[in-house]
């Protein structure tokens, strides 16, 4: 059990402890690995809805995604690579969620409406030039911590959906819970388009602020006592 | 430490060569992800209650006419010989062959479920049929045959199934789709029906079906696809 005296309060901690950095990097390659694999997967039926009855919304009905973006070379393959590597990407959430929860961590990572609101608002008037001054702001700002809990939510979402797709009977009342079967297949499929999205965006960002990217090698410096 | 780091970068040189060689989309059965796969089937199988049906559908599910896609692998319809029989063997009791009439003399089971290929689209059709529980008692299969072997008549397509999944009350001997008799495309006159494994498990054209102690693979499973595919 961690007692309150051996964990640290995470003020006086580094800004980034080595099992955030762990579970950090090794999402690129897992992450990598599940997106292209999974664009192989739906290359064997791109197209979203029942058979006979596609779904009107879906711009991109029957169109493939490009070959260098795939991974697993067939339908066989890819699913191989895909249900492999699924259970390390889901460890890797759970350790990354745990250690969250158990070292107060989540206290300065996740956003809470009625503390980040106005801040992530605040930022958002920054970024968009209509506000001359950033806010104050601890390790993250309100934007940041909305936007890295919607990803730990999307990802819980990625899982979940996944999970209706590779056992929609036995896992039927989350079948129903997500809508059925085609309704998940869209949803893993929406999930896979905001975390591309969210990865342009974090990258771009971490280029405009390079300390946060040493800091996500290095771990940071502790605050001064 | 020029020696330290040359350690590292060897060790992740050869964990990098070890990844590639041990993930073969082509030999998928092997290496790291052959075992992850047997690991998966192993998971699959534990998963798996014998209890849990596929949820029955309304008619208004029903996929439109002509929109329910035919899957073959000869190279056009595989049509019924004549004088078509089923063949049962294996571990039974008694062994034999069944005209389509002494099949439907058998007891009759209705589904409209949802059907789910590999390739990841869905449809729905009610089916009927004698159920493969049904059949072994009939044929009176031995309790250690663990798994049944299906064959058919379209250019040698096979697979073979565990025996909690074929025994389940939602897998059937289909002779009929929609409330017609199966059509070629669909697999006449017989072919294998369950709401519990991926399309391709759901052997058509059906000629024998054996009760054995060993699985024996598969059309598709041979060539890289999962053995156990439920869903």
């Amino acid at each position: 059990m961690l007692s309150s005296a051996r964990v640290q309060a995470p003020e006086r901690r580094r800004p980034q402890p080595w099992l955030i950095r762990v579970t950090h990097w090794l999402n690129v390659p897992l992450l990598l690995i599940m997106a292209a694999s999974g664009l192989q997967i739906w290359v064997a039926y791109p197209m979203l809805g029942p058979q006979g009855r596609p779904y009107g919304w879906y711009p991109f009905q029957g169109v493939p995604p490009p070959e260098w973006m795939r991974l697993g070379s067939w339908l066989a393959g890819a699913r191989h690579w895909h249900f492999a590597f699924a259970w390390f990407l889901t460890l890797n959430g759970v350790a990354y969620v745990l250690y969250l929860a158990l070292s107060g961590e989540w206290r300065r990572r996740l956003f809470l409406p009625r503390r980040d609101a106005r801040n992530a608002l605040d930022t958002l008037a920054f970024y968009l030039r209509v506000r001359k001054h950033a806010p104050a702001q601890g390790l993250y700002n309100g934007l940041q911590r909305l936007a890295y809990t919607g990803t730990l939510a999307l990802g819980l979402l990625a899982v979940l959906s996944g999970l209706v797709l590779y056992k929609p009977v036995q896992l039927g009342a989350l079948t129903s819970l997500l809508g059925g079967y085609d309704a998940a297949r869209a949803v893993h499929l929406v999930i896979l388009v905001l975390l591309a999205l969210f990865t342009v965006g974090h990258i771009a960002l971490v280029l405009l602020h390079p300390r946060s990217l040493a800091e996500m090698v290095t771990g940071g410096r502790k605050p001064d006592a | 430490m020029p020696r330290h780091l040359l350690t590292r970068r060897k060790a992740l040189l050869g964990a990098t060569s070890l990844t590639v060689s041990a993930c073969d989309s082509s030999r998928p059965r092997e290496g790291f992800l052959g075992a992850m796969e047997r690991f998966n089937a192993r998971a699959q199988a534990a998963l798996f209650d014998e209890r849990r049906l596929a949820p029955e559908l309304p008619p208004e599910e029903t996929t439109p006419p002509g929109k329910f896609p035919e899957y073959f692998v000869s190279d056009t319809v595989p049509l019924a010989p004549t004088g078509w029989a089923l063949q049962v063997g294996g571990m039974v009791a008694r062994p034999g062959v069944l005209t389509l009439d002494a099949l439907q003399r058998l007891p009759r089971t209705d589904l409209r479920i949802r059907h789910h290929c590999v390739e990841g689209w869905s449809a729905v059709a009610s089916w009927h049929g004698v159920r493969l529980s049904e059949l072994a008692r009939y044929a009176g299969a031995d309790a250690r045959a663990g798994y049944v072997e299906l064959r058919s008549f379209d250019a040698g397509y096979h697979s073979s199934w565990d025996r909690p999944s074929a025994f389940h009350p939602q897998t059937i001997l289909a002779y009929g789709m929609n409330g017609q008799p199966l059509t070629p495309g669909h697999g006449a006159p017989l072919r294998l029906y369950s709401g519990v494994k991926l399309g391709y498990k759901m052997v058509k054209y059906l000629t024998k079906v054996n009760f054995l102690p060993e699985p024996t693979g598969g059309y598709w499973e041979d060539r890289g696809y999962e053995w156990f595919a439920g869903v």
